[in-house]
């Protein structure tokens, strides 16, 4: 994926704060933010800041990965459920992927993803952590 | 809305044909699918193909290819959903003889995978997933499909080695079918103790990288009966199509495709059939997993009994339900955006009883089901003999 500058800095409020967004109609939270409700199709949506703390709802370990994480694998993909329903898809890292089990407690950290080679843009975002 | 029937059918070699390029393997299949109608003109083209841009370079594909059989002139239009483009071309091509907007039309669905490198192929078919919710984080297509397959083993105690017979199976079909990519017998084992993809996938639970095209000439039902020439007339009983969200994480349960359900009680409710009438079935087994949920999510079996299906022989050729008999995306290979066309294609051949060593008998009515991303976008066709 091309980690152009301008697209990589209007994804920091999901990617840096974990902004999600509560519809009023439903309440519902969607994330990242959206304009309108999946669920209900409501347009009254409010910002609201997730908590970091999830758990694990299923995994996988990535042997053959893309070429931008390469050095990284093999590396544990999961969706990660927090607050409200809310789920995500990110790494599971600091920990031994055999140790990895459904239902385990992780936390989300801020970390590293990817880089668009050594001079080019580094993205962050999250990465979880056992809890 | 008009009757339409399918009156020719076509395919180009499939593998790795480092000698074609994209437009002559799509010649290659569409002047076949011309001369088994016995026509020389077409009202429409539409071409289904997923990434022609970032595999070989090239989009504006429908004049393009109108252009190469000397029919410009012809409105020809590319359609693209995913691995479902195959499939959603049908579905426009269909529409437009439905409608009366066109007397015949030819549908094709090409893919020209084997120019890129293996990373490159990875990065394109990745484009599928969700850029920014899936892929950003270094999800690849085997490791969303492995996703499904943990959560479905988890909750149904599907077992490693019923996902391997789905292969096992496939492989066997694949072997009598000349057109498949990977003709030879495959064990269980073979498929356990392949290289490992994304945990609990190996490299024998996934459909390969494949160059091919398909085509079908769709055409009013008078018409096709005027040139039927003593064959069978198969008609296009339902079709139906539906979507879902892209991120797997955002449905609730993952062990199920809902916009599969959605797509077949649309075809099924178009066709006045129920799943059980069905004598064989062309699925997207894109990855072993995928043809276990597929079964269960068209109905073919309660939830949670997708892994008995292959174990049990019921989807296997003399089966109760035979499925895949092509050698399905496993074995047949996967030219992405031509597979739903290629399944019509096989359940053609299936229904007009042309279909050598691999004939399911007495076949009248098929059903298939063609899907991209993590089944985001499902196309399901039900076919049948016309009466």
């Amino acid at each position: 994926m091309s980690l152009n500058p301008a697209r990589v800095a209007r994804e920091f409020p999901s990617r840096y704060r974990l902004e999600a967004a509560r519809c009023s109609g439903c309440g519902r939270v969607a994330f990242p933010a959206r304009l309108v409700c999946p669920h209900c199709r409501g347009t009254v949506l409010s910002p609201v800041t997730l908590h970091p703390d999830g758990k694990v709802v299923t995994f996988t370990v990535i042997h053959v990965p893309p070429a931008e994480f390469k050095g990284q694998s093999p590396y544990v993909l999961a969706v990660v459920e927090l607050e409200a329903g809310v789920r995500m898809t990110c790494q599971i890292v600091d920990v031994d992927p055999l140790a990895v089990q459904t239902g385990m407690q992780v936390r989300l950290e801020f970390r590293r993803i990817q880089e668009d080679g050594e001079a080019g843009v580094i993205a962050y975002g999250h990465k979880a952590v056992p809890a | 809305m008009r009757e339409v029937a399918i009156i020719g059918v076509g395919l180009s070699q499939w593998g790795e044909i480092w000698g074609s390029s994209l437009r002559s393997l799509w010649t290659e299949a569409a002047l076949a699918a011309l001369a088994d109608a016995g026509i020389d003109r077409v009202d429409t083209i539409t071409v289904g193909s997923m990434s022609p841009g970032l595999f070989v370079g090239q989009e504006h594909l429908g004049a393009l290819l109108a252009d190469e059989i000397g029919m410009a002139g012809v409105p020809a239009t590319r359609v693209e959903s995913a691995c479902a483009s195959g499939g959603v071309s049908l579905k426009a091509a269909f529409a437009e003889v439905a409608s009366g907007l066109a007397s015949i039309a030819l549908a094709t669905g090409v893919e020209k995978m084997t120019d890129v490198s293996g990373d490159e192929c990875t990065a394109a078919l990745a484009t599928a997933a969700d850029a920014e919710l899936e892929v950003f984080h270094g999800a690849t297509f085997p490791g969303l499909y492995a996703l499904m397959a943990r959560a479905h083993m988890e909750r149904y105690g599907t077992t490693r080695e019923q996902l391997a017979m789905v292969a096992v199976k496939n492989h066997k079909h694949g072997s009598l079918n000349p057109r498949a990519q990977y003709r030879q017998v495959i064990t269980v084992n073979d498929v356990v103790r392949s290289a490992r993809v994304a945990d609990p996938l190996n490299v024998l639970d996934c459909s390969p990288i494949t160059d091919g095209a398909a085509a079908v000439v769709l055409a009013e039902i008078g018409l096709a009966r005027k040139l039927a020439k003593g064959r069978p007339v198969v008609r296009i009983a339902g079709i139906g199509h539906a979507t879902d969200c892209i991120a797997l994480h955002n449905r609730p349960d993952m062990t199920t495709i809902p916009a599969t359900t959605k797509a077949a009680e649309r075809a099924l409710a178009m066709a006045g059939k129920r799943p059980q009438d069905m004598h064989l079935v062309e699925l997207h087994d894109c990855f072993t997993i995928a043809e276990i949920v597929v079964l269960e999510s068209l109905g073919l079996c309660a939830p949670g009994e997708g892994g008995k299906q292959a174990e049990s022989g019921r989807t296997a050729l003399g089966g109760a339900l035979p499925v895949n008999v092509s050698g399905g995306l496993k074995s047949k290979g996967h030219p992405v955006g031509a597979t739903g066309i290629a399944q019509i294609v096989e359940l053609t051949t299936q229904l007009r009883g042309e279909a050598g060593k691999r004939q399911v008998a007495g076949a009248k009515l098929g059903l298939a089901q063609n899907m991209g991303g993590t089944g985001a976008s499902t196309v399901v066709t039900v076919v049948e003999v016309a009466s």
